[in-house]
């Protein structure tokens, strides 16, 4: 147990002892991050796959289509990593999604101006993802059931303003969110486009990292994953933070929302039935702990790709047919669950 | 003399405590609105056989969310969860109608087509046993996993359609009446009797709270929670196959994709009011019937009240957290310290 | 110590709860530059003091000065900018993160683009530094350290504020006699710096090793502030109790006297018992109405060894032969059907269950061993529940309320009363005296030696060396997880036999890796 000691600066790279103690360090840190490396060998596994078997998939469309069709997923996804990661769950996003877009869309229609729109739709979600948390941080209802009512909320009362689908007026500012942006133009409509809602996933998923890793905030969410009553007694200001996280996710809906909406066109009350189970797969797959503390963003956009994938290979396939989706959906992840279940038994045992 | 009043007091307050108490004036509250709306709501008819009306629609809905909320119980009981048991049902109502449809309609085969079909159910929930208990994985996530692939398995199994069968016998399962009584909510109340009988006559209640307060001290007391473990899924199967064969025989027709559909979240609130907290422990296979019951009311009465079905969630939303708040002790506290300050003020009024 | 003013000075607290005065009117003094122990036995007030100190609680009466200033605290975090810092018993820190951000985690030095993790890797290495902690490793996740260690990075973390008062509360219950001494290094340190220590502890020895002065508290009420040098051990006990503990010190004398032969076949044999990594192969015998002592340091292997006689962890070599059959107990439900019994080190998360009552949580094993489907009457339950609540002294003897309202003591003893409730030939008692108050020590160890007499086997294990040698027949002095020598017990067996062949073990090894 000779651990030498480790300079107080950053050293010149290099020095041989401090070199192999930092890879030692860097191992025992990364085994938390195996299961977002297989997420990341598997979307990788599945693009060579997709091209030997399919073919037209590496390529720009194909990919633009990927990111685009999946930016509202990322974002969800991207929220949920935080409440996971305290140890929580967030069962009302897809919920959320319906009722802002339904009002969005009729608020929209009804003459208002489209940024207000699209505020009051970011708002719904904050609005709802704050009932969920002061449930949860003052009325010490469990997750699990305070999002289950704000789902119920929010999908009511999507249902009671308009049970039909909702058309966005083709003239409507909102849709140019979905303007498709060449980057690069290929031969004929092989181009690489991105949409305004893939660079709004991109941003949130930069600030979700840059917010976890580089603000006591974040740090604190990781902190409560690990162990709720430790960061309480360490001063930490937890119920601020859970309140938060809450609220961060449900904004995020809002914004997925806003995001799918112009791209979709309409809204629906039946919108986003399910999405937040798609969004807690994406985030365990890309490696995150259901029970909280470890995890990161990055993954869970892998996570939320390799979901999306999944259905472009579905739909390329034919053979399949579209009722094995969710049984495949289920397989990956119960992969993925076990996959961490083993490395956390494995943990333990090195630690002995 | 003060003290039977203070011993009156104790058990009002254990009344007031009870949570099913206020799941009961809950379901008295709906029924006034109804006779509000309609004087005429609470009368039962009696022609041809059988007795008609409100009340009885009500009972007749309430036997499937019975059967799965008895299972829910149990399970939630041991700090677990059953997310599957609305694809478990349409996984029963598929097999039943897939089988009656290429059958003659005896007798003989409605009770095979059962066997089959609660064998199957059995088998699905036994498989969550087996996830939760020898793999050691969260309940949440294995029965996740099985509420995706059940509802896929269903699909496969009718190719896609929403299978229709006769079976006189079969259909009479869920329309039939002895005694002008439905024969389904008859056959509901027997089976939650049998298994609150099973349950608190032998000690397996009283195990089933020990794995859900503290499974490691109850594993070495001896408790075997692996095998209770694998029982209590297999039999919330089991109760969810019988749940879906009353959903499907009702219409003979297999819905692939609305049988059953999130009625794990009705379940799981039909427990939740009953009184049992979700993180296990102590249960009451009472308070979940009154919450199913609670629920079937509910969804009766926004049907008759004109509401779009569709808007239901909202109403259930509005009863989990009025529940929940009721259960909070913040809330709790609240009303102990008005009625300590009420005390006072009548103390210092009788002395002044 | 000096003449320097109180930095802490607490006169008058009272503190009530439902039914108990919890705290009447105490004083309590803390110098700069001091280690003042706290005593008095469990539910004497000690963690209600404590909790007043770090505004857990809010105090009825009385008055709080810090560093000659009133205070009023609404919460933990008005106590820490008071300058009041708390470690407690139980390591509170995040094990999912490493070690540098534990110890900095709400105090991280941010920049411009945020946390500038460099700088505060800096810092955290810094306060290590101060407490002579500077060859761990910041990076390194907190799970993979051993609790000794953890509990010094969570006294880091604490001093990552420098604070003026550091509040110790129970941090060596898990620690053995080298990790005590690495924490009494840092805490002398600490002192040698000015801060002010308010040390709790129920180990004797400690108290006489590290503390300035004494503050006794008893049922709640202050009892007298002594420097330690002017309060001789037996003193301070009587003190504590309230009462002469002679009763306590002729137990030993007498069951050391009665020396016992073991006659005949063994009730329980074993041969190169062991489980990769947690215990190696060991050899074992055990005889009717014996008592077995199993010595050693924590991490020694003696609960490893405990937990495979019982099947808790499962082992991969060795032969146990009960009654001369060759058996094979892979599970505490085997177990129990070849009447062995368990009572675990970890009462709070592997004995009781909290919020079951006493009577169900006394009968659960002899449930459990008989199966769900044939259960115990309503009868038989009660007549189980008022045999053992009587005879072990369970007070109060309400078998329908919650056990978590019982104290740590009489919790063992339901415990206790659990396990002898499934009638077992072989009876393993893991730490049962721990952290639990005098009185209630000596009748658990009362009940051990009138099992014994029964013709009971038992193992007994505790870190109180003292206990072992009163209680056992033979001992097994343990190290490193094998068995290190078995000693018959008699006249001539002391503590100090057993710590001299523990360190003469370590010299040796030394010697041959040097």
């Amino acid at each position: 147990m000779t651990v030498t000691t480790r300079p107080p600066t950053g050293s010149a790279p290099g020095t041989a002892p401090s070199l192999a103690e930092r890879l030692g360090a860097r191992l025992s840190a990364r085994l938390s991050a195996l299961p977002t490396v297989a997420a990341l060998l598997i979307f990788v596994g599945m693009i060579i796959y997709g091209e030997a078997a399919y073919g037209r998939i590496v390529q720009f469309n194909t990919l633009s289509n990927l990111l685009v069709n999946n930016s509202h997923l990322i974002i969800l996804a991207v929220g949920l990593t935080f409440v996971i990661l305290t140890g929580g769950i967030d069962l009302s996003v897809g919920a959320v999604i319906a009722f802002s877009s339904v009002a969005g869309v009729m608020l929209s229609n009804a003459g208002w101006h489209p940024v207000a729109a699209v505020l009051v739709m970011v708002l719904i979600g904050s609005v709802l993802g704050l009932i969920s948390g002061v449930l949860i941080q003052y009325f010490g209802v469990q997750p699990f059931i305070a999002t289950l009512a704000t789902m119920f909320l929010a999908r009511g009362l999507a249902s009671m303003l308009s049970t039909v689908p909702e058309r966005l007026a083709d003239d409507s500012a909102i849709r140019e969110l979905a303007t498709q942006l060449k980057i690069i133009d290929g031969d004929k409509v092989n181009d690489l486009v991105i949409t305004p809602g893939v660079i709004a996933a991109i941003v949130i998923v930069v600030l979700g990292f840059l917010v976890l890793h580089r603000t006591r905030f974040g740090r604190t969410v990781y902190a409560i994953g690990g162990s709720e009553q430790s960061a309480t007694l360490m001063g930490l200001p937890v119920p601020a933070t859970k309140l938060g996280i809450y609220v961060i996710s449900g904004t995020l809906a809002g914004i997925a929302a806003v995001v799918y909406t112009s791209r979709l066109g309409s809204a629906q009350n039946i919108t986003g039935i399910g999405w937040e189970l798609d969004a807690i797969a994406a985030v365990v797959i890309g490696g995150t702990l259901l029970t909280g503390g470890t995890g990161f963003v990055l993954g869970s956009v892998v996570g939320a790709l390799v979901l999306g994938l999944m259905n472009v290979l579905i739909t390329r396939d034919g053979g399949i047919r579209p009722e094995m989706t969710t049984i495949i959906t289920g397989g990956i992840l119960l992969v993925f669950v076990i996959l961490q279940r083993v490395l956390a038994a494995r943990r333990r045992a090195t630690q002995g | 003399m003060t003290d039977v009043a203070s011993r009156l007091a104790a058990r009002r307050g254990a009344i007031v405590r009870n949570q099913a108490f206020w799941g009961v004036i809950a379901i008295v509250l709906l029924l006034a609105v109804n006779v509000v709306a309609d004087p005429g709501y609470l009368s039962i008819g009696y022609n041809s056989g059988h007795l008609s009306g409100n009340l009885i629609d009500i009972l007749r809905a309430s036997a499937p969310i019975l059967m799965i909320a008895v299972g829910m119980c149990l399970v939630v009981a041991t700090g677990g969860i059953d997310l599957s048991v609305g694809s478990i049902m349409v996984v029963a109502g598929a097999v039943s109608m897939e089988l009656l449809s290429g059958m003659d309609g005896t007798t003989g085969d409605a009770a095979l087509t059962l066997a089959i079909a609660l064998g199957i159910a059995t088998v699905l929930g036994a498989v969550n046993g087996v996830l939760v208990s020898v793999v050691g994985l969260q309940p949440f996530i294995s029965t996740l996993v099985m509420m995706l692939a059940g509802r896929g398995i269903a699909k496969v199994i009718t190719g896609g359609q929403n299978t229709t069968a006769d079976n006189d016998s079969f259909a009479w399962l869920a329309n039939g009446y002895v005694l002008g009584v439905p024969v389904v909510f008859l056959l509901a109340i027997v089976i939650v009797v049998l298994v609150a009988l099973l349950v608190r006559r032998s000690a397996l209640g009283l195990m089933l709270e020990a794995i859900g307060m503290d499974s490691r001290a109850s594993r070495l007391a001896g408790v075997k929670r692996r095998s209770l473990q694998l029982t209590v899924y297999s039999v919330s199967g089991l109760l969810a196959g019988i749940a879906g064969v009353f959903a499907t025989a009702s219409v003979m027709t297999v819905d692939v994709s609305r049988t059953g559909y999130q009625l794990e979240l009705d379940a799981i609130l039909a427990v939740v009011i009953g009184g049992t907290s979700l993180a296990g422990g102590k249960f009451s296979i009472g308070g979940a019937v009154i919450g199913g019951l609670l629920i079937a009311t509910l969804d009766k009465t926004v049907v008759f009240l004109g509401v779009p079905a569709a808007a239901t969630p909202a109403f259930k939303a509005i009863v989990i957290v009025v529940l929940c708040l009721l259960q909070s002790e913040r809330v709790r506290s609240l009303f102990r310290h008005r009625r300590a300050l009420r005390a006072q003020s009548q103390k210092e009024a009788v002395a002044a | 110590m000096t003449g320097a003013p109180p930095i802490v000075e607490m006169t008058g607290i009272s503190i009530s709860f439902p039914g108990v005065k919890a705290l009447d009117a105490v004083d309590f003094r803390l110098f700069p530059g001091e280690v003042h122990t706290l005593m008095g036995e469990n539910g004497a007030g000690k963690s209600t003091l404590i909790k007043a100190l770090t505004g857990v609680y809010k105090i009825d009466e009385g008055q709080i000065l810090v560093a000659g200033e009133e205070r009023r605290f609404g919460g933990t975090a008005d106590a820490q900018a008071a300058g009041i810092a708390t470690v407690y018993q139980e390591v509170n820190l995040c094990s999912n993160l490493s070690i540098g951000e534990n110890v900095m985690l709400g105090h991280e030095v941010r920049g411009p683009f945020g946390i500038n993790w460099k700088a505060t890797h800096r810092a955290a290495a810094d306060v290590l530094a101060t407490l002579g902690l500077e060859q761990l490793d910041l990076r390194r996740p907190l799970a993979t350290l051993s609790l000794a260690i953890q509990q010094l990075v969570a006294i880091s973390r604490a001093m990552v504020t420098k604070p003026k008062v550091l509040i110790l509360d129970e941090p060596t219950s898990s620690l053995d006699a080298n990790e005590v001494a690495n924490l009494f290094t840092v805490i002398r340190r600490l002192r040698d710096q000015g801060v002010a220590i308010l040390f709790v502890t129920h180990f004797l020895d400690q108290v006489y090793a590290i503390s300035d002065r004494i503050t006794v508290l008893r049922n709640g009420g202050f009892v007298g502030e002594y420097p330690t040098r002017e309060l001789d051990r037996t003193t301070l006990i009587s003190k504590m109790i309230g009462k002469d503990f002679a009763t306590l010190r002729s137990l030993g004398s007498e069951r050391q006297s009665h020396h016992y032969e073991p006659r005949g076949e063994p009730l329980l044999k074993a041969e190169d018992l062991g489980r990769k990594g947690s215990s190696e192969p060991t050899d074992l015998e055990l005889h009717q109405g014996e008592v077995l002592g199993l010595a050693g340091l924590l991490g020694s292997g003696r609960t490893e060894l405990a937990r495979l006689l019982y099947g808790a962890d499962k082992p991969d070599s060795g032969t146990v032969w009960l009654r001369g059959k060759k058996t094979d107990i892979h599970n505490p439900t085997a177990a129990l059907a070849h009447r062995i019994a368990f009572s675990s080190e970890n009462r709070r998360d592997e004995g009781i269950i909290r919020d079951l009552t006493v009577r169900e949580n006394l009968v659960l094993a002899v449930q459990a061993k008989r199966g769900w489907f044939r259960p115990l009457s309503r009868k038989e339950q009660d007549a189980l529940v008022r045999k053992y609540l009587t005879e072990l002294n369970v007070r109060p003897a309400d078998p329908e309320r919650p056990i978590k309202f019982l104290s740590g003591g009489n919790q063992q003893k339901v415990l206790l009363g659990r396990w002898l409730a499934t009638e077992p030939d072989l009876l393993i008692l893991d730490e049962p005296t721990r952290g639990i108050d005098v009185g209630a020590k000596a009748e658990i160890q009362a009940a051990v030696a009138a099992l014994a007499a029964k013709g009971v086997a038992v193992v007994f294990i505790s870190s109180e060396l003292e206990e072992v040698v009163r209680l056992s027949d033979r001992i097994i002095v343990m190290k490193d997880h094998r068995k290190l020598a078995e000693l018959e017990n008699g006249p001539h067996v002391t503590a100090e036999t057993i710590v001299a062949v523990i360190a003469d073990e370590g010299d040796d090894e030394e010697g041959d890796s040097e």
